[in-house]
């Protein structure tokens, strides 16, 4: 059976370097962690995968076709994109926002119908937007912000959700209720989506059910959480600066080693 | 949910409000416009020429046309404006960055230079033929023509970036030919100074039908591409990631505002600041989606013009000021009131 997404001995080259090397994956239902160092190549993988970025060297298939070849608003009802920092201008508000999510399915000109705001509503409930609805995108903080585009991205009820950085500028509380929507949309019996986020807050990461590990463009490991020898490689391409220890339920905790290396007052000297 | 629907029927009352005013603002210009004459702005000598043996001629032939096309003219300023700041999602953005004013310009210039040299240099029908071809067409042609250019040096609308960068190599390039070709034909300068400023005075029923029909279809592809406006406001990336094939979309949309520029500018000259100023105005008294502001933009830009045609006919009667010089003073002070406005927050 073909994968939902697939890539096969992907290559990327931005300004004469090579940002992905021979990278090969497959994605399907369930929440996947996409992590690794600044400047590993995460969100060029994440744009190559949902067709922004055409890749210099191998293929992206979406349900056995190949990416390119699929027309953008078919492409869009099956894929759904969030960028890492939601550069947004204009007047439009946070209804008028979440409701471009269904341009896939409405056109240019169609009206939305009862399946449409249906899908808009549920969005809005989901990312708990309901009380700043109406007002406008540039009134609202960073992390409000945030949660209203994810909300557009939700709304496009596409099966497969590629996130740059969902939880930037959320607060604890909505970190957390968003790892728990990511759990419970990826095993919505209804429509288990594919949810793939990458994502720096590692503690997140460790809540999803599988993790990528991506350093200088290449994967270093693949696999649950849990897994060690996934641990050891997210250990390893943070160079030493992050702790793994596993609690009493057998969950991963993630902690920064800041006890580790030689005290501030000798790195200073 | 409490007071949501209240910031809903806000939105709508303002919109409501600034339509009524503007609608307000263009039936009292047209009227004004009307009652402007070689006397100034005379409500008595409008009515003196209403009951005079001209009055067919005076108000049919000469101030109806120029009053309604001066609206016709602004309007489509004002929504070509509304559609370049929205495909370059940048509110400084005019409907002339993309070489059609220079495109214009050099049109107007080699016409004129053309009929300028035709008596030595080409034969009597020839020049009656550049003569009878005119400076309208060179204009629109020329500004077409420039945003073709600028499309080809592009390598089309692929790219935003390359076709902003492009719109300004093309500027500079048109314009230094256009300076170039009146350098060895001096009596173009003046021609091209008057087009450059801008003027109402030449607008016939027929230019009027030709704006008419053209913002009716542009109005028509603008609610077409509403929404692809709004997509875009999150980015072009993200646009994309909706289902827009932004090739086409950049295209339609070029098109759309190198189309109303070129009509506005071919019969009215290089009327500064209205397709600048038009949104911003509607932005600031009452934004909402490009549903509403492309709309709201071409009636804003209607009353813009007209307003300042009958200052630039009364101000100084029984002279005229160039309405383009009008334009340019009121929409200078205006973003110089922003401004301030803005750094004193």
């Amino acid at each position: 059976m073909s994968a939902l997404l697939q890539a096969e001995k992907l290559g990327v080259r931005l300004g004469g370097r090579e940002v992905l090397t021979d990278l090969g994956l497959r994605i399907d239902a369930g929440w996947t962690a996409l992590v690794g160092p600044n400047g590993a190549g995460k969100s060029t993988l994440l744009r190559a995968l949902a067709g922004l970025q055409p890749p210099s060297r191998g293929r992206v298939t979406l349900q056995g076709r190949a990416l390119r070849s699929i027309p953008p608003a078919e492409r869009a009802r099956s894929l759904a994109w969030l960028a890492q920092q939601g550069e947004v201008t204009g007047e439009l508000t946070v209804r008028e926002t979440v409701e471009l999510g269904r341009i896939a399915h409405l056109g240019l000109l169609g009206t939305p119908g009862p399946a449409d705001r249906a899908a808009v509503e549920r969005a809005i409930d989901l990312t708990e937007c309901h009380e700043w609805q109406d007002r406008r995108l540039h009134e609202l903080s960073g992390g409000e912000r945030q949660r209203v585009l994810l909300a557009r991205v939700l709304a496009t009820e596409a099966p497969l959700l590629l996130l740059d950085e969902p939880t930037t500028h959320l607060d604890a509380p909505h970190q957390v209720a968003l790892a728990r929507m990511f759990r419970r949309l990826a095993r919505d019996g209804r429509q288990a989506r594919a949810i793939l986020s990458v994502l720096h807050d590692l503690p997140v990461a460790l809540r999803a059910d599988r993790l990528l590990v991506l350093a200088r463009g290449r994967l270093c490991a693949d696999g649950a959480p849990t897994d060690a020898a996934v641990q050891a490689a997210l250990v390893q391409v943070f160079e030493g600066a992050i702790r793994i220890e596993t609690d009493d339920r057998g969950a991963p905790r993630l902690s920064l080693a800041l006890d580790d290396g030689p005290d501030d007052a000798q790195a200073l000297r | 949910m409490a007071g949501a629907p209240d910031a809903v029927a806000v939105d709508t009352r303002r919109r409501r409000r600034l339509a009524g005013r503007m609608a307000l603002a263009i039936a009292l210009g047209i009227a004004a416009g009307l009652a402007t004459g070689s006397a100034g702005f005379s409500p008595s000598a409008f009515w003196a020429d209403l009951a005079g043996g001209d009055a067919g001629l005076i108000l049919g032939q000469i101030r109806a046309p120029r009053t309604l096309g001066a609206a016709l003219a602004g309007a489509l300023l004002g929504l070509s404006g509304a559609i370049s700041q929205g495909l370059f999602r940048n509110p400084l953005a005019d409907p002339y960055l993309l070489g059609s004013a220079s495109g214009a310009a050099l049109g107007v210039v080699l016409v004129l230079a053309a009929a300028s040299l035709g008596g030595a240099y080409i034969s009597l029908s020839a020049a009656a033929w550049i003569e009878q071809a005119g400076l309208v067409t060179a204009a629109f042609v020329g500004a077409l023509a420039g945003v073709g250019l600028t499309l080809a040096l592009a390598r089309g609308a692929v790219q935003t970036l390359r076709l902003l960068l492009a719109g300004v190599v093309v500027g500079v390039l048109l314009g230094a030919v256009s300076d170039l070709i009146t350098v060895a034909s001096p009596d173009a300068l003046r021609g091209k100074q008057a087009f450059m400023l801008g003027s109402t005075s030449f607008l016939g029923w027929n230019a009027l039908a030709l704006m008419c029909v053209g913002l009716a279809v542009l109005l028509a592809l603008a609610r077409r591409y509403a929404r692809a406006l709004d997509a875009l406001t999150l980015g072009e990336d993200s646009a994309a990631s909706l289902g827009l094939d932004l090739s086409r979309v950049r295209l339609a949309l070029v098109s759309m505002l190198s189309l109303g520029t070129a009509l506005a500018v071919s019969q009215a000259g290089l009327v500064a600041f209205v397709g600048l100023v038009a949104p911003h105005l509607v932005r600031r008294s009452a934004p909402g989606p490009h549903g509403w502001l492309l709309q709201a933009s071409a009636g804003m830009g209607a009353a813009l013009l007209l307003g300042a045609d009958v200052v630039a006919r009364s101000l100084i009667a029984p002279q005229e000021l160039p309405v383009g010089v009008v334009t340019a003073v009121l929409g200078g002070c205006y973003l110089l009131w922003l401004l301030r406005q803005r750094s004193a927050r």
